[in-house]
């Protein structure tokens, strides 16, 4: 079996095979792959009983559940009005400059995807940068760089 | 639903109904139309369009009517001002995002967002327009199926005809906000997925999102090329649904003026599907029953239940979901590719005409057949035997187009030879007639005596009960069918692949006991075809039915042994059923397709 094959029954193992284990079972596998392949989603249709295009349906409404390969790192900057208010143009500029890629794209080693997200629930610290599952309110430009290097310190 | 009553006033008019109707099902009993967009009688509720609202006395907001259930004392309101405003601001904003380029659109004159548009006037547009580019978002990877992105209300009923009548989802709403669309696993396109070709999709679809890929210029090239002898061939259940797009009432028999249409047009031989559905019962009637004498008597492993082919739509879904089951498909090849194997030999060959100078096209009230005739399997005459498929509404254009008054015509008949059938072809029309018909003759072969059934009908194989189970006692047989003497034939019939899927779960599981199954992969059948007429609903389907089973009964004929032209062509041409030229012709296989 393949790793993501093993993974999808583990996760279908304690979850269940109802369709309400869908988000939990795609949300586990974004935890471990950072995104949904076609592979993994097939995977879970079949385990779930469930048409291929109803899990992409369910997959491509959530931002957070990406069908795309993403980096090992996940950095979004929150673009919505009170974050845009606060600057958030300078904290992508300053990380497209210093990551060398734009958003949307991942870097060559694969340590980063830069995205953009809307409303975090933040607004009143805004702007917003969420590393994976980490906040960093009222970040700066060179903060928003700092924080950068010592994730890429600290992944392998 | 409890059949208690609720009373309620529509328009200052007094009605009581029963408990969980809906507002807008109230006021139709009143004749108060209320337009509807997301709304199908077919379909479970959706509520997503808006276009239904009405006003409710003492509620702040207008109400969905076609998702709103009436109360004790309501007082609705399906017309004021505040209505009508709300109505033309809901159909301008889905203009506004709409590529409404209606003179170049399939659908023109056939839409219900164009009818909505027309009846609210609406004029300049009060939104921003959002449509960027008037450029078609086309996929036309399927041979059936044409898919306009462009064009798409989001309305979600493809999605939940796939879903709840077919129990495919090859479509899905995908992504969200001003990004969703209906589209497939991973949009892909059509012909990668687990798509059937169908096209009840189309049959709901209110705007020109979904629909048929239309051959006309192709076939009115061939008409119009003198070199070309263009023959066509008309399926069962056209003539009960074309007059609907040609001016009657649903549940009109046309068939007289049809072949008199399609002789102005311009087709040189005008010859019927029914001819081919009548040799179908003798070679799935003979197949049927040597399977069971090789499980009975030779006590040979054979794949039974067997189970009827003449579905294309229905033959892909279970080369989808259930390949484990193919050997139980009978091997024959549908009606219109029988038909077109044949035409292309035993016809050319008779009328002297050169195969390589004909053009065999033919009028389905399908779309899954235009798929199916460019299977590679299907070129046994040595060429495509089957050129062109039109559905029925395609048809209809045809009949405008070449500027005839229809309902002036007077009845013709079909050439000969192919052209003669039975009344047992006709019912091949509806859910249980490939039964029915089989039932006829294969009784008959056995026993020597005709079913034990008033006038023939088999009432329980008919009906449009999701799934329809039937038994019939053989006794007092022939003495070469000993083996049969006493058994029970066993039956079951499902129409709508929603119901095909739950039978074969059944047959799967080895909880069902039969020995033969009729599938079509249509609700109610090929009368509910993806290529008849639009709209479609359980009452207009009714009436296709009975026009169908009328048809039988006013036919001099109707079991398919009896065909004169059957007879004739097992003499001159193919032997017996199942013989060796049956086998090359008129018999196929099929292949294993990933679900995923
Ligand atoms: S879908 Fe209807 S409204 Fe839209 S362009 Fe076609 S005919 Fe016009
Ligand atoms: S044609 Fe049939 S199977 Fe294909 S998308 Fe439409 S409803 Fe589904
Ligand atoms: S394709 Fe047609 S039926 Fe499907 S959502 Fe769009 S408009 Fe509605
Ligand atoms: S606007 Fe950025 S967190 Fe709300
Ligand atoms: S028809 Fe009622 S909301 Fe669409």
């Amino acid at each position: 079996m393949s790793n993501i094959e093993t993974l999808v029954k583990d996760l279908v193992e304690k979850h269940g095979k109802s369709r309400n284990s869908l988000m939990p079972v795609l949300q586990g596998i974004v935890k471990e792959e950072r995104f949904l392949s076609e592979e993994s989603m097939i995977m879970v249709a079949k385990e779930l009983d469930l048409s291929a295009a109803e899990v992409y349906g369910t997959a491509s409404f959530y931002t957070f559940l990406d069908t795309e390969p993403r980096g090992k790192n996940i950095v979004r900057i929150c673009k919505t009005i009170s974050c845009h208010m606060k600057g958030k143009d300078e904290i992508i500029e300053a990380l497209e400059s210093s990551m060398k890629i734009k958003v949307g794209e991942t870097s060559h080693d694969k340590k980063f995807t830069l995205l953009t997200a809307n409303c975090l629930g933040w607004c009143h610290k805004g702007p917003v940068m969420l590393v994976n599952d980490v906040v960093f309110p009222e970040i700066t430009p060179q903060k928003a760089i700092e924080v950068i290097q010592d994730y890429a310190k600290n992944s392998k | 639903m409890s059949e208690y009553l609720v009373n309620l006033k529509v328009n200052n008019i007094a009605v009581s109904v029963k408990e969980g109707t809906t507002i807008l099902d109230a006021s139709k009993k009143l004749n108060f139309n209320i337009p509807t967009l997301c709304n199908h009688p077919d379909l479970s509720v959706a509520g997503n369009c808006r276009v239904c609202v009405v006003e409710v006395k003492g509620a702040r907001l207008l109400a969905a009517s076609c998702a709103t259930p009436v109360s004790e004392g309501m007082e609705v309101f399906t017309n004021s001002e505040k209505v009508r405003t709300a109505r033309k601001h809901v159909i301008e904003l889905l203009l506004s995002e709409h590529n409404a380029d209606c003179t170049k659109c399939f659908k023109n004159g056939h839409c219900e967002l164009q009818d909505l548009a027309s009846e609210y006037r609406v004029g300049d547009h009060v939104f921003i327009d959002l449509v960027k580019s008037k450029d078609k978002i086309l996929d036309i990877s399927s041979p059936s199926i044409s898919k306009d992105d462009s064009k798409c209300i989001r309305c979600q009923r493809c999605v939940r005809t796939c879903e709840e009548l077919q129990s495919v989802s090859a479509l899905a709403v995908v992504k969200k906000g001003d990004h969703q669309r209906i589209s497939t696993f991973m949009n892909k396109p059509l012909d990668e997925v687990v798509c059937t070709n169908c096209g009840q999709c189309i049959n709901r679809c209110p705007t020109g999102s979904l629909t048929e890929r239309t051959y006309l210029d192709e076939v009115w090239n061939a008409i119009n090329d003198p070199s070309k002898h263009v023959v066509v061939q008309t399926a069962p259940a056209v003539r009960i649904g074309l007059g609907e797009d040609l001016g009657y009432e649903p549940g009109e028999r046309v068939t007289g003026k049809m072949v008199a249409a399609l002789r102005h047009i311009g087709f040189d031989s005008v010859l019927d599907t029914d001819f081919t559905a009548d040799l179908t019962i003798m070679e799935e009637g003979t197949e049927l029953l040597t399977r069971l004498k090789r499980a009975l008597v030779d006590g040979e492993k054979v794949a039974l239940p067997m189970m009827t082919s003449c579905s294309p739509g229905w033959i892909k879904f279970q080369e989808h979901m259930f390949p484990d089951l193919l050997d139980n498909l009978s091997t024959c090849k549908s009606p219109q590719q029988m038909f077109g194997a044949l035409v292309k030999t035993y016809y050319a060959k008779k009328k002297g005409i050169d195969p390589k100078n004909m053009v065999s096209v033919s009028i389905m009230p399908c779309t899954a057949k235009k798929f199916e005739c460019g299977r590679p399997e299907m070129r046994d005459s040595g060429y495509q035997d089957v050129d062109y498929v039109l559905t029925t509404r395609e048809l209809a254009m045809m009949v405008k187009q070449a500027g005839i008054d229809f309902m002036k015509l007077d009845d013709e008949k079909y050439d000969s030879i192919m052209g003669n059938s039975t009344g047992a072809a006709v019912i091949f029309g509806a859910t249980g007639g490939v039964m029915e018909a089989a039932l006829r003759t294969a009784y008959e072969i056995v026993t020597g005596r005709e079913v034990p059934f008033t006038n023939l009908k088999i009432m329980p194989v008919r009906g449009f009960e999701g799934i329809k189970e039937a038994k019939v006692m053989i006794k007092d047989v022939k003495p070469e069918w000993a083996f049969l003497e006493g058994a029970e034939l066993s039956v079951a019939i499902a129409h709508g692949l929603h119901n095909a899927n739950e039978l074969m779960k059944a047959v799967r599981a080895g909880t069902a006991s039969y020995h033969f199954i009729e599938v079509m992969g249509c609700p109610g059948g090929c009368l509910g075809g993806g290529g008849q007429p639009i709209p479609t609903s359980p009452e207009i389907r009714q009436k296709r039915a009975t026009a169908i089973y009328a048809e039988d009964e006013g036919l001099p004929l109707r079991k398919s042994h009896e065909n004169p032209e059957v007879a004739q062509i097992y003499k001159d041409f193919l032997g017996e059923p199942l013989g060796h030229k049956s086998h090359d012709l008129l018999h196929t296989h099929y292949k294993e397709r990933k679900r995923y």
